[in-house]
């Protein structure tokens, strides 16, 4: 399949979890369309009803507004994608940190390792 | 809507259904999985109006099936059908001729996606472009039921991918149902909405596939396994 999605997880939150990273980057800017379902379930390869259930999912949380007739939009609303990045940040973090703990590190070695480890990347700040 | 009311079928030496009962509404898209000899090919020919149940009832739009139901359900066959001195356009001819359902621009729009030509004789078609034409032939039908019968099963993994992709593309979630077969659930896990088991005549489970992902944290395949195991040990 084109986009392989992780058989074990829930493919409608893997999709709302890739549509949100799009957002995050600026691939999908606020105010942009999101593809129908129907060309979202043929790109992706997924059951429509599964995309619907997503595009609900998010329309629920405030990323995206349907408007009738014309389609499915990320919001403009500049608070909504700030939580959302706070969101996407906080859980990127706890994966880390529970795999991180899950192999033994106490919490100290996690953090000189993380300063340590940025402090090696380069012009991360200055982009 | 399709009902299976305490449905019996037996050959005249073997049982293949051992009394099942099912409900499959439009809009979504069913797997019926099980292994070879399970009873999935003899419930699709229920349903089609093939066969006719030993006892019990079948139903599709509250209407009993016999062979007339063949008007609204599009039965794809495991089996090659086809005359093999017609050319592809010639097969999707005589489809259109047969079926008033038949949508003859969308057999061409998919005949296209699934990259046939139609001068070729059916007879020089590769197996896999045979079960592309397949494919062309039971959606391009504007029918409420689409049963497949293993659309995939002997197909190398870029068929495979042309027929799942062809398939979202091409059917009509809001007025249709579509129910699957096969024993290769890794190829169509992520277009299926529900999950049917099928073990010696007998369903096992009917499931939301989404829901076995968050609930059981696993794939479909391991869940399918352990569920065919704990059967085993009963």
């Amino acid at each position: 399949m084109t986009d392989s999605f992780d058989p074990s997880a829930p493919i409608y939150l893997q999709l709302l979890e890739r549509i949100q990273r799009q957002i995050l980057r600026g691939d999908l800017k606020p105010g942009d369309k999101l593809p129908s379902v129907r060309e979202m379930a043929i790109h992706s390869g997924v059951n429509p009803n599964t995309v619907q259930r997503t595009y609900r999912e998010m329309e629920a949380i405030g990323i995206v507004e349907t408007r009738r007739g014309q389609g499915t939009f990320v919001t403009e609303k500049e608070a909504i994608l700030q939580s959302m990045r706070e969101t996407l940040k906080n859980k990127e973090i706890s994966r880390f940190v529970e795999g991180m703990k899950a192999m033994g590190y106490t919490h100290e070695e996690i953090l000189t390792g993380l300063s340590i480890y940025l402090s090696g990347v380069k012009g991360s700040d200055q982009e | 809507m399709i009902r299976l009311k305490q449905v019996k079928k037996r050959y005249l030496n073997k049982t293949a259904l051992r009394g099942i009962d099912l409900e499959l509404v439009p809009g979504k898209i069913y797997g019926l999985i099980g292994a070879n000899g399970s009873g999935k090919s003899t419930t699709m020919k229920l349903i089609a109006g093939l066969i006719q149940p030993t006892s019990g009832h079948v139903f599709v739009n509250d209407q009993p099936v016999d062979r007339r139901i063949a008007k609204v359900v599009s039965y794809l066959s495991e089996l090659d059908e086809f005359y093999g001195f017609y050319t592809v356009e010639e097969t999707i001819d005589f489809y259109a001729s047969q079926f008033s359902d038949f949508n003859r621009k969308k057999a061409d729009a998919i005949r296209e996606y699934m990259k046939l030509d139609p001068n070729s004789k059916v007879k020089h078609l590769s197996k896999g472009n045979r079960g592309r034409l397949k494919i062309v032939l039971t959606l391009a039908r504007e029918a409420p039921v689409i049963l497949m019968d293993e659309p995939l099963s002997g197909l190398d993994p870029m068929v495979r991918d042309s027929i799942v992709k062809g398939l979202i593309s091409f059917i009509d979630l809001e007025h249709q149902v579509v129910i699957i077969t096969t024993h290769e659930i890794k190829e169509v896990e992520a277009i299926l909405d529900e999950i049917i088991v099928i073990k010696n005549g007998k369903i096992l489970v009917q499931e939301n596939v989404e829901d076995i992902r968050v609930n059981e944290k696993t794939t479909i395949v391991e869940w399918m396994t352990k569920l065919y195991e704990k059967d085993n040990n009963e």
